[in-house]
């Protein structure tokens, strides 16, 4: 039997998540006494296959198949069912982000094996198997169990801390079955150069209370000296002031980075569905009693126009 | 073509969350039920399409899983512009098992594209649209803010990580929609309030199909320190709180 964990890459490097995703599995794997397995599906060297042994891959299977080129869902699907029958997997453990998304609830039904959707701490216990996640966008939470012989578990964006838990792992080939690939892929549209929003650590945000979209070079500035991604709220994208990939909350992005500023936002509930998982809040709004203030961790009351340029000075002076 | 479209009756998204009997059921005292958001606005995506004559589309129909009371957001969905709705009589236990009872139905009454969307406002799990897809042995497209049908084919753009990709697929497919499917929720007009009474709401007895999960009981978050007020004239401590108490720079 085994933990199986779904890794990702982008073009033969993996993704943070999927070293997070690696220490969560053999977690897991600990408190069944079980091996962690890795699945990395695609091009990646085995130098970089074995960086998974460092967060407590027991064994890696490496699939290069060029039919997984395009995500298909069902393909993918197929690929990880195959893997996971023959490693004998009691838990598989898939990122719950736009892939896992896609993939977990088709698996769910392939295996018959039980979701746990989301999940942002271990399993409260494994016999009977019970794991705690949100519901009601983060106003609530359930304990939940897990009543099929195999479980799966998609693991909540930057909520699990990784530790580096060292293994030699054994790296092995995989050919799976592939059948007829029904969907594709016709043109593909990047935009590259910027840190992508749900990756990003730091995030500073705008909201209507920055009063015009000529007012966001400040906040352009502030993320560029902290490296951090710019977000903003729903009507701010709404009016055209910011991208539409920059909305945060309930019907938009939801992040969850180490550190969020809020400039000018006055924390509507919908906003904060989309945030709540961030680790540290900062508010600053004119308005003491804004909302925004019971969800934050830090706060100023005061003028984003006057605080912004000083806090750019602060945190240049600490850099 | 056909389309169906999935909908969850959820509470309305600024209800406060409040439990009864030790904490294991959702309090409904009050409670006003909405759409799904994001099934609203897959319903306005699906009228859109069918608007225009071009597109062929002779039908479209909602789908729910639920209770006797649910009936009046499966109205609501006829009324802003669904031709038929189906509710299969179920209290709905798990994704799994809604997800089951809405292959069960579509094996019997197939449809060319079906619609869901990435999460339901009370259970959060972003799972039914791909359980169902995976029962009928189907192809799906999650991630999508759009849907277009050209000359026939249906037309999808899947976001991905910094960008998107334009994915067309066999039907039937099942498409899980999110930002950008539709502009604005379209709203029901008097007229389409007075003909959703006269529209078909067909009640469907439930398969039996076991849940796999069950709700032990819920939790309210922690109560979170109150927030520490920073000076506006003295931004440096901010910076250094920042750095020396949250650790987060
Ligand atoms: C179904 C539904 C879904 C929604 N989804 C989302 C969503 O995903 N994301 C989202 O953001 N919203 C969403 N909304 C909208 C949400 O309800 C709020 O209307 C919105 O978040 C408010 O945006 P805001 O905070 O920028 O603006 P406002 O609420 O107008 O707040 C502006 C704030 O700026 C402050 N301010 C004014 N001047 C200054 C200044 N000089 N310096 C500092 N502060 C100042 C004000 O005190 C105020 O608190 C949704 C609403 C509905 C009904
Ligand atoms: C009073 C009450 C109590 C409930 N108790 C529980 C419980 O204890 N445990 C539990 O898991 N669920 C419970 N539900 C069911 C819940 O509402 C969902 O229908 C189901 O669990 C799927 O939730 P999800 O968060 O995984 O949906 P998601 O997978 O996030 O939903 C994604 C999409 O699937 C479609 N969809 C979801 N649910 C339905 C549905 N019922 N009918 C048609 N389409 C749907 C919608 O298009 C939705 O946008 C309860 C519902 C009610 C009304």
């Amino acid at each position: 039997m085994s933990v199986l964990v779904f890794t990702e890459n982008w073009d033969g490097k993996f993704k943070k998540v999927s070293f997070e995703l690696v220490s969560y599995a053999s977690k897991i794997a600990e408190m069944l006494n079980t091996q962690t397995v890795a699945l990395s599906i695609g091009n990646v060297q085995d130098d970089e296959l074995n960086s998974l042994g460092k967060y407590g891959a027991d064994k890696i299977v490496s699939v290069n198949n060029e039919k997984l080129n395009i995500l298909d869902n069902q393909a993918y699907t197929s690929v990880i069912a195959q893997v996971a029958e023959k490693e004998d997997a009691k838990v598989v453990v898939i990122a719950q982000n736009n892939m896992g998304k896609a993939l977990a609830p088709r698996l769910s039904v392939k295996l018959k094996a039980g979701l746990g959707a989301g999940v942002s701490k271990l399993p409260s216990s494994v016999e009977p198997f019970t794991i705690f996640k949100k519901v009601y966008s983060g106003k609530a939470y359930s304990n939940v169990v897990i009543k099929s012989d195999v479980k799966i578990l998609t693991l909540a964006q930057n909520s699990f801390e990784f530790e580096e838990n060292p293994k030699s792992p054994a790296i092995e080939t995989f050919e799976p079955t592939i059948g007829e690939i029904k969907t594709n892929v016709e043109e593909v549209e990047k935009q590259s150069g910027q840190l992508l929003l749900t990756d990003a650590e730091i995030v500073v945000s705008g909201g209507r209370g920055m009063k015009s979209p000529d007012n966001w070079g400040p906040i352009e500035e502030l993320a560029g000296v902290l490296g951090a991604a710019t977000a903003c709220s729903r009507p701010v994208s709404d009016e055209g002031w910011r991208p539409h990939g920059e909305h945060t909350g309930q019907t938009g992005k939801i992040i969850a980075p180490n550190l969020y500023i809020a400039l000018g936002i006055s924390g509507a509930i919908q906003h904060l569905a989309g945030i709540s998982g961030s680790k540290c809040i900062v508010a600053i709004n004119t308005d003491k009693d804004a909302p925004i203030f019971e969800a934050a961790d830090y706060g100023i009351v005061g003028d984003a126009s006057k605080v912004l340029p000083e806090l750019i000075q602060a945190v240049k002076d600490v850099k | 073509m056909k389309i169906l479209v999935c909908i969850s009756n959820v509470p309305d998204t600024t209800t406060k969350a409040k439990f009864v009997n030790d904490n294991t059921a959702f309090d409904t005292t009050g409670v006003q039920w909405i759409i799904n958001p994001w099934d609203e606005l897959a319903l306005t995506r699906a009228i859109e399409l069918k608007s225009d004559a071009a597109n062929s589309i002779e039908n479209i129909t909602v789908i729910t899983v639920g209770a006797k009371d649910a009936e009046p957001t499966i109205r609501k969905a006829l009324a802003i512009g669904a031709d038929d709705a189906v509710r299969i009589d179920a209290e709905p236990k798990d994704a799994y098992f809604v997800a089951a009872q809405i292959a069960e139905y579509v094996k019997n009454n197939p449809f060319d594209l079906i619609f869901s969307g990435i999460e339901s406002a009370d259970h959060n799990g972003s799972a039914v649209g791909g359980m169902v897809s995976e029962f009928l042995d189907i192809p799906s497209v999650s991630a999508v803010s759009g849907v277009n049908i050209e000359n026939g084919q249906v037309k999808i753009t899947r976001d991905i990580d910094g960008g998107n990709e334009q994915v067309t697929a066999e039907l039937p497919v099942l498409t899980i929609v999110q930002k950008g499917i539709a502009k604005e929720p379209m709203i029901a007009a008097m007229r389409g309030i007075m003909m959703a009474r006269k529209k078909p709401l067909n009640v469907v007895a439930p398969v039996e199909v076991e849940a796999l999960t069950e709700v032990v009981n819920y939790e309210m978050p922690q109560p979170k320190p109150p927030c520490k007020m920073v000076d506006p004239e003295n931004v440096k401590e901010l910076v250094d709180l920042l750095q020396n108490e949250a650790k987060v720079l």
